[in-house]
C-alpha cells in the first residue's frame, strides 16, 4: 500500500509538471490578448516591482557589505585585497544579484500573487469573469506573468547597484582600501557583455519562472483556506528549488 | 477600472530607477568608461618578447595612463612582435628617442607598456615607431638563467656523482 501511495505521489508530481507546462503555453497564448489590459499590467509591475524595491535595496546593501567583509578577509590571506572591487562586482553581477533578487521576489510578490489568485478561485471570481466574457487567463494570469518578467531584471540591477555601493562602503570607507584601486580593478575586469548581460539574462528567466509558478499555484489551488495556504507555501518552495537549479544549468551553459 | 495615479507614478519611477541602475552598472563598473577615446594617434613598437601583454593593456608614462594597446601581431619576416598603441591626442609631445618597455604591475599583475621619455626636441608623430624597446621580463627566463649560471658548480658535482654512480650500481 505504501508503494501505491508513493507511486501516486510520484505520478502526481509528473502530472503537475505537465499541467504547469500546458499552463505556460496557455499563458503565452493569452499574452497578445492581455496587452489590451495594459493598465492591469502596469498595476502588476507596480506591485511586483515598485513594492519590492525597499526589501531589494536593503538586502542588496547588506549583501554587498558582507561580501566585501568576507572577501577582504579571504583575499588578505593571499595578499590580494586590491582585487576586492573586482570580486565583489563579479560575484554580485554573475551570481548573487539575480539569485537573491529572485528568491526575495518569490517570497514577497510570488506568495501574494498565489494567495490573491487562489482566493479569486475560491470565491468564484474567475468563473464570474469568464461568464462576463473576460478571459481570466488574459486578464489575471498573463499580466502577472509578464510583470514578473519585466520587473525582475530591473530589480536585479537595483540590487547590484546597491551591492556595489555597500561593498564600496565597507571596502573603502571602513577597511581603508584605496578608492582608485577599488574602482580601477573593477572597471578593467568587469565586462558588459560577459558579466552584466549574462546576469540580466539569468534574472529574466528567473522572473518568468517565479511568476509562472506563483500564477500556476494560485490558479490550481484547492478552493479552501487550507488549499490556498498550501499553495502559497508550495510557491516559495518550488520557486526556490527551480531558481537554484536553473541557476546552475544557466551558469554551466554561459561560462 | 482606471488605475489610481499612484500606480502609474510608482510603476514609472520603478522602471526609471531600474534602467538608471542598469546604466550606472554598465558605465561605471565596466571598461566602457575606458573605451571612451577622444582623439588619439597611433605609435608602433617592436619587441623580442611581449610576455603576457594583451590588447587593451594600458600604456603609461611615469605611471600615468596615456593610452592603450590596440593590437599585438607577429611580424613574419623579422619574427618579432609588433605592438600598435593608440595614445591620447593631448599627449602629443613624446620625444622621438623615448624607450618602450613592458612592465608588470605588481609581482603577478597584468602587464603594461611603459614609455620612458627621452630628451630629443622632436616629437613622435602618428604612425611613428619607438625604436628603443625592452622585452618583457619573464620570471621563467630569470629562473632559467639563474639555474644555468649556477650550473657549472652543480653540474661538476653532478658529473662526479654520475661518474661515481655506475661503479656503485655495478658493484652489487
Amino acid at each position: 500500500m505504501s508503494a501505491n501511495v508513493r507511486r501516486n505521489w510520484f505520478l502526481q508530481g509528473i502530472v503537475s509538471v505537465g499541467e504547469c507546462g500546458l499552463f505556460f503555453v496557455a499563458v503565452l497564448g493569452a499574452l497578445p490578448k492581455s496587452l489590451r489590459y495594459w493598465r492591469e499590467l502596469c498595476r502588476q509591475v507596480w506591485f511586483v516591482g515598485a513594492m519590492s524595491l525597499v526589501i531589494v535595496m536593503t538586502c542588496g546593501l547588506f549583501v554587498g557589505m558582507v561580501l566585501a567583509l568576507q572577501l577582504y578577509y579571504t583575499l588578505s590571506i593571499f595578499g590580494g585585497t586590491a582585487a576586492l572591487g573586482t570580486v565583489v562586482a563579479l560575484s554580485l553581477f554573475r551570481e548573487l544579484g539575480p539569485v537573491v533578487t529572485a528568491l526575495l521576489v518569490a517570497g514577497r510578490a510570488g506568495t501574494a500573487v498565489t494567495a490573491e489568485i487562489g482566493l479569486m478561485r475560491a470565491t468564484d471570481q474567475l468563473d464570474a469573469m469568464s461568464m462576463m466574457a473576460v478571459d481570466p487567463l488574459a486578464y489575471v494570469a498573463s499580466p502577472r506573468f509578464l510583470a514578473g518578467v519585466i520587473a525582475m531584471p530591473l530589480l536585479a540591477c537595483v540590487f547590484n547597484a546597491m551591492g556595489i555601493f555597500g561593498g564600496h562602503l565597507v571596502g573603502v570607507t571602513w577597511l581603508g582600501l584605496d578608492n582608485g584601486t577599488f574602482w580601477g580593478n573593477m572597471t578593467s575586469t568587469v565586462s558588459l557583455q560577459r558579466d552584466i548581460l549574462d546576469g540580466l539574462y539569468k534574472s529574466i528567466v528567473f522572473g518568468g519562472v517565479v511568476s509562472l509558478i506563483a500564477v500556476f499555484q494560485g490558479y490550481t489551488a484547492p478552493p479552501t483556506s487550507e488549499g490556498v495556504a498550501y499553495s502559497t507555501t508550495r510557491t516559495v518552495v518550488f520557486s526556490s528549488i527551480v531558481i537554484l537549479a536553473f541557476d546552475f544549468v544557466m551558469t554551466a551553459f554561459m561560462t | 477600472m482606471n488605475p489610481r495615479p499612484s500606480y502609474a507614478i510608482g510603476t514609472g519611477l520603478f522602471i526609471l530607477l531600474g534602467f538608471a541602475a542598469l546604466a550606472y552598472l554598465a558605465t561605471q563598473t565596466t571598461s566602457v568608461a575606458n573605451i571612451h577615446r577622444g582623439d588619439s594617434y597611433t605609435l608602433k613598437a617592436r619587441f623580442q618578447n611581449i610576455g603576457q601583454l594583451k590588447s587593451r593593456a594600458p600604456v603609461k608614462i611615469a605611471g600615468v595612463r596615456i593610452g592603450d594597446v590596440q593590437s599585438v601581431t607577429l611580424e613574419p619576416r623579422r619574427m618579432d612582435a609588433l605592438v600598435v598603441m593608440s595614445i591620447d591626442k593631448q599627449y602629443n609631445d613624446i620625444p622621438d628617442d623615448s624607450a618602450a618597455a613592458i612592465f608588470t604591475s605588481g609581482l603577478l599583475g597584468d602587464q603594461y607598456v611603459g614609455i620612458e621619455p627621452g630628451g630629443s626636441p622632436t616629437f613622435l608623430k602618428n604612425g611613428d615607431e619607438l625604436v628603443l624597446t625592452q622585452s618583457a621580463m619573464s620570471i621563467e627566463n630569470l629562473i632559467g638563467k639563474f639555474l644555468v649560471n649556477g650550473g657549472p658548480k652543480s653540474s661538476g658535482s653532478d658529473s662526479s656523482s654520475a661518474s661515481s654512480a655506475p661503479p656503485s650500481s655495478g658493484r652489487p
